[in-house]
């Protein structure tokens, strides 16, 4: 403002002023410390997974660690190629992302373009409601309910398997993808759609070649986002999938994620400084890693893919 | 004039949003070929009258039309017809200027593509842009998002696309209110070029610009007991000078709405 705006006559509108102002700083900077507090326990985190990580790397090689196929930690012969762990939490996110993809965007089309207005009343809450369930009840539902059909499907399915985990925690993963992906089609305006029906389109044609390219950006990171989701995911894993590292893409067999790593060597007795116990920090290091780079990989294709309206 | 000299008809229209009447027994003739302007007081009914043109009021759950609207003698709401078919021949400009997110290419080229054209799409691209007075300003970025575009561009733009599928008439609800006059100049200008090859409907709250524009005026009114009727319906000239209604003299002369 201006010097020579006219002061209010009365001290009490100066005072206001003051108080507003003296306000503004003190949110100002309480926001600034809360962000910092979550950088810092971030940092923290970080910190402690490097530190004790790289202890890890001081007793075995890191290439071996890294290119290594086969991981055997808790056996005398001991041996430690995480690709193992890898490959099975690339496989059971790769089949739970088949799984709730397409479905997701499906649904969420049909949600944002198709649904009358009470259908999606109804089912926006119900999904919402889908995504606050407890995995271990997922957990249960695949090793108790799914994988008993599958092996009736096939008896070379074995008990603890990658197929019935990565279904379940696809079924896990989409309510997110749908709701999202619907949130991110329904801010699409309404004025898009009009210009494209008014050219001859039909519904399909709104649905596929204008809305879905013009909330792309919100789409993908939805899709980015429970990609993670999998990646990250413990529990569904843990149960039904086994406990078995094993370098294979053969979605019948026993195998292990890396999560499911880190559960079961927590939950054992390995004593704390032991190269047992480091394996975990190397890992779940790696896992943030790799989760850092799916979130990095998000933000360039967001801005990438962005299609901006207005 | 002759029956066969009207492009549309409106017989007996009117439109309800749930059971409030918005468009009530409106009977019009537009004229093939030429542009007529349809003016009134806000709310009186105008869009939704120009959207039954081309049954955009379809997308509107709530509405219902009763009576009918001949084009070229077929009942637009007869039962049989496919209202995506009828946009192809029935375009649209909106109030504001609404081009995709996507090249301008592409905006041009979205109409003939989903329509099945086989032809020569680059062609289709240059004429409609040319005949929407655009060319010369975008020809050498094609491929640049339409969003970088300005407000009267983009609206050129939209003229363009609608123009892409040969249309045959034009409906346009204040094409220009989003405009600054000197666009606003332009896109009057394109459109009485327009007019020679095209039927052009255009909703305006700018009484000038329809006396500047259009060959034909039609006055629509609410009050409190009726709501989107037509008051008055002629050529322009006479009913800016020498209206016969009243209402319409208040209207225009700005003593009303
Ligand atoms: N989607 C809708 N649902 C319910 N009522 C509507 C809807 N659209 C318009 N109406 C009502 O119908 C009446 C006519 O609206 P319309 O938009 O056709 O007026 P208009 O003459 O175009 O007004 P303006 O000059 O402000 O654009 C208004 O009373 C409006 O509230
Ligand atoms: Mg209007």
């Amino acid at each position: 403002m201006s010097k020579d705006v006219v002061s209010p006559p009365l001290g009490r509108g100066t005072r206001n002023a003051w108080k507003r102002k003296f306000l503004e700083r003190a949110i100002a900077i309480l926001l600034f410390l809360s962000s910092f507090l979550s950088i810092l326990i971030t940092a923290g985190i970080v910190a402690v997974l490097l530190f004790e990580a790289i202890t890890f790397f001081v007793d075995v090689s890191f290439l071996e660690f890294i290119t290594g196929t086969r991981w055997t930690p808790l056996f005398s012969s001991k041996q430690f190629g995480v690709l193992a762990l890898v490959a099975g939490t690339t496989l059971t996110a790769v089949l739970a992302m088949v799984v709730a993809l397409p479905l997701g965007l499906l649904s969420a089309i049909y949600l944002s373009e198709y649904s009358p207005d009470g259908v999606r009343r109804l089912v926006k809450p119900i999904l919402e409601v889908l995504a606050g369930i407890p995995t271990v009840v997922y957990g249960y539902f695949a090793l108790l309910f799914v994988t008993p059909i599958l092996r009736g499907i096939s008896g070379d399915i074995a008990v603890f398997n990658a197929l019935s985990a990565s279904i379940v925690m696809g079924i896990m993963i989409l309510p997110m993808v749908s709701s999202l992906s619907e949130d991110a089609m329904r801010a699409v305006p309404r004025n898009l759609r009009e210009a494209a029906y008014a050219l001859g389109s039909t519904k399909l044609e709104v649905s596929t070649l204008v809305v879905v390219p013009a909330a792309l950006s919100g789409i993908m990171s939805a899709f980015i986002l429970a990609v993670s989701r999998a990646i990250g995911e413990t529990m569904i894993v843990t149960i039904a999938a086994g406990q078995n590292p094993s370098f294979t893409l053969n979605p019948f067999v026993p195998i292990e994620t890396m999560t499911a790593y880190i559960v079961q060597v927590s939950q054992g007795d390995a004593p704390a400084g032991s190269i047992e116990f480091k394996t975990i920090f190397a890992v779940a290091l790696l896992l943030f890693a790799i989760t850092l780079i799916m979130n990095l990989l998000s933000q360039y294709v967001v801005s990438r893919f962005r299609e901006e309206y207005e | 004039m002759l029956d066969q000299d009207f492009i549309l008809q409106t017989r007996g229209l009117s439109v309800y949003y749930d059971s409030k009447i918005a468009v009530t027994d409106v009977n019009l003739n537009v004229a093939r070929n030429r542009i007529t302007s349809i003016i009134g007081p806000s709310g009186c009914g105008k869009s939704t009258l120009l959207r039954c043109f081309n049954r955009m009021n379809d997308l509107i759950p709530s509405a219902r039309v009763e009576g009918q609207v001949l084009f070229d003698g077929l009942d637009l709401y007869g039962p049989d017809v496919d209202p995506t078919e009828i946009r192809y021949e029935i375009g649209m400009v909106f109030q504001r200027p609404n081009p995709f997110p996507k090249s301008i290419y592409d905006n041009v080229a979205f109409g003939p593509r989903i329509n099945g054209f086989k032809g020569d799409m680059d062609e289709v691209v240059e004429r409609s842009l040319v005949r929407a007075a655009l060319w010369d300003e975008v020809k050498d970025r094609l491929k640049a998002s339409a969003l970088s575009l300005s407000g009267g561009q983009q609206q050129r733009l939209c003229i363009a696309r609608a123009l892409a599928v040969e249309p045959r008439v034009i409906l346009m609800d204040e094409p220009c209110s989003a405009l600054d006059p000197f666009a606003t100049l332009a896109i009057e200008e394109l459109m009485r070029e327009l007019s020679e090859d095209y039927s052009i409907i255009i909703v305006t709250h700018n009484m000038q610009q329809a006396a500047r524009v259009s060959h034909y005026t039609a006055f629509l009114m609410l009050e409190e007991t009726r709501v989107g009727f037509l008051v008055e319906f002629g050529e322009s000239r006479k009913i800016f000078t020498n209206p016969e209604d009243e209402r319409t003299e208040a209207y225009i002369t700005g003593r009303f709405g």
